[in-house]
């Protein structure tokens, strides 16, 4: 399903945080979004998935407007993970990963083999299928980023926004997360700390910088020395990985 | 059926046989005993079911005084249960009951108002006076927390607010106003008593508890969404504003009923939450019921005691659930603490 943003514009008070964003994203697409901190994107993850109403502008995913369409409606197609969502109640993480199914269920439906069947498969595809049973108050960060994730994927959404969802994870984990998301067959927008894994795993990058986007395209177009040293003020030097010729930058200590 | 069904079946025949025993016991018990049988008899007789010889006054105490009690027990203690599970995963807080919202404090008010000030010259009943109060204080909350759709936290502050507050004014008020008398009357009240209950109060009750507790399970999977928070609910389809607006407002009309009928009776809606946690777990479509009876089994227990506790007196009820409620408020704050 594609995204499409019309001049998006959102703030609280007087501050703007997201301004005039217009972007497309294609079916089966994963976009990166990065930016220093502070630089709205998180706020425009949320506009894009719908969870916040724009001060003006629109957003359409799949040809519809988001503020249309009924939240159920809308979850069944979107899902969301946070940077990090926490929880006092003792549940276990098959619990948390089922909560995934509440856009498909109505109010007082049983449950379905199509939602074991989803469950199963979205446990599966982070590695926690074996810790079901596990209680979340047990879990290191990392697991519950993944089971966070395997709750996104019960949806079986075909978008899916991730909120810096490697943050947490050791190397191992965060390069399996990315594989993974950009390997399923959904459209995906990520927003990311860390430069090279964008490089790696992203087929467009978006950057933003006090809001608005200050460079788009493919990683090879946009992780330059110059928006390096102007939007992140740092100076790098950017090489080619062995990865298909994607960009890879190295931090100078000076 | 699969072993959880049979689980599930067996757990509701159990409880529903303990609960009924229970509001028997209640029955049977108290100053003037009766044995059990002429319970049943005097209990099948006011239903129509059969003509029994009985001594009148057995009967009349069983069916008038003592059988309306235990079924307003039972279902005070059910809807109380349920505004504290309601309330504790809106707020996402284990220590949420339903007085944080103020209401309990704004009951007492309104009470106080028609007792000591004499607000209404007559035509305003005490009840009548504390739901208004309840309200009252439900309205400042929820003007204080800017409607439903500020955070949890937002709505916990503003709840201890308003509790101050109308603590405060009920305090003024019969400071200055209020004789030894009154001021006495005021105190049993707000400890909560079962003594004046009739059959009208268990008619109220038996349509808004039901009602209360269908509403809630048809919600069950919305609350259960609420686990990570109002966002991660938002992004699980759960229209957030609407469903918490509904509930909040749900949790006001049954504590605000239940409160202007049995006065403040603290620390049930707190504890049976929790207690039913360990045993169903803590999804809501298997909480929500077992809270209700679990409330119900736990208040008509609490109210035989109150009543044979010390002989030929009655122990306000709500000095009962506190001394049970207190030892274990303790032991959820220990188990509450943040996890390393």
């Amino acid at each position: 399903m594609s995204v499409v943003a019309e001049n998006l514009f959102w703030g609280v008070k007087r501050r703007t945080i997201v301004s005039d964003v217009s972007l497309t994203v294609a079916p089966g697409e994963t976009l990166g979004l990065i930016g220093p901190n502070g630089s709205g994107k998180s706020s425009l993850l949320r506009l894009l998935a719908g969870l916040r109403r724009p001060t003006s502008g629109h957003v359409e995913i799949n040809g519809q407007d988001v503020t249309q369409v009924s939240r159920k409606a809308l979850s069944r197609e979107v899902a969301f993970v946070q940077q990090s969502s926490a929880t006092d109640t003792n549940v276990t993480v098959a619990d948390v990963v089922r909560l995934g199914r509440t856009p498909h269920r109505s109010a007082l439906a049983g449950w379905s083999e199509t939602d074991e069947a989803a469950v199963g498969e979205a446990l599966e595809s982070v590695g926690m299928t074996s810790r079901k049973r596990q209680s979340w108050q047990t879990l290191s960060g990392g697991e519950r980023q993944r089971v966070h994730i395997a709750r996104a994927l019960a949806q079986t959404p075909k978008v899916m926004f991730l909120d810096e969802p490697t943050n947490h994870l050791d190397i191992h984990h965060q390069i399996e997360i990315l594989r993974m998301v950009r390997d399923l067959d959904l459209t995906s927008i990520i927003a990311l700390h860390d430069l090279n894994l964008a490089a790696m795993f992203c087929d467009r990058i978006v950057v933003l910088q006090q809001g608005a986007i200050c460079a788009c395209g493919t990683p090879q177009a946009v992780l330059t020395r110059d928006t390096l040293r102007d939007v992140f003020r740092v100076s790098a030097h950017i090489g080619v990985s062995e990865d298909a010729g994607r960009p890879h930058i190295r931090f100078s200590a000076e | 059926m699969d072993r959880g069904m049979v689980r599930l079946g067996l757990l509701t025949l159990v409880s529903a046989a303990v609960l009924a025993f229970a509001i028997a016991f209640a029955t049977a018990i108290g100053d003037y005993t009766i044995g059990l049988g002429t319970v049943s008899l005097a209990i099948t007789n006011g239903l129509g079911l059969t003509s029994a010889e009985l001594p009148p006054i057995e009967e009349s105490v069983v069916w008038d005084l003592r059988l309306s009690r235990a079924l307003v027990a039972a279902l005070a203690g059910a809807g109380l249960s349920l505004c504290g599970a309601i309330l504790q995963a809106l707020l996402r807080n284990p220590l949420a009951e339903p007085f944080v919202l103020g209401i309990s404090a704004g009951a007492s008010t309104g009470a106080v108002c028609v007792i000591v000030l004499g607000v209404g010259a007559g035509s305003l009943s005490l009840s009548a006076g504390a739901f208004a109060g309840a309200f009252a204080a439900f309205g400042v909350v929820a003007i204080l927390s800017n409607g439903a759709t500020s955070g949890p936290n937002h709505t916990i502050l503003a709840g201890v607010a308003a509790s101050q507050l109308f603590n405060a004014l009920t305090s003024y008020i019969v400071t200055t106003s209020g004789n030894a008398e009154q001021a006495r009357n005021v105190m049993f009240w707000l400890l909560g008593s079962f003594g004046g209950v009739r059959w009208p109060d268990v008619q109220l009750l038996m349509l808004i508890v039901p009602m209360g507790l269908a509403l809630c399970i048809y919600l069950a999977r919305a609350l259960d969404a609420f686990t990570f928070g109002d966002e991660d609910a938002a992004a699980l389809g759960v229209p957030v504003g609407r469903i918490r607006l509904v509930l909040f407002a749900l949790t006001a009309v049954m504590t605000a009923t239940i409160v202007s009928m049995v006065g403040a009776i603290g620390f049930v809606g707190l504890v049976v939450p929790h207690a039913a946690r360990f045993v169903v777990g803590p999804m809501h479509m298997r909480l929500l019921p077992a809270c209700a009876v679990i409330g119900a089994i736990f208040m008509v227990t609490a109210d035989i005691v109150s009543r044979v506790i010390v002989a030929q007196q009655t122990v306000p009820i709500g000095v009962v659930t506190a001394l049970v409620g207190v030892p274990f408020f303790a032991i959820i704050l220990y188990r509450a603490r943040p996890q390393a």
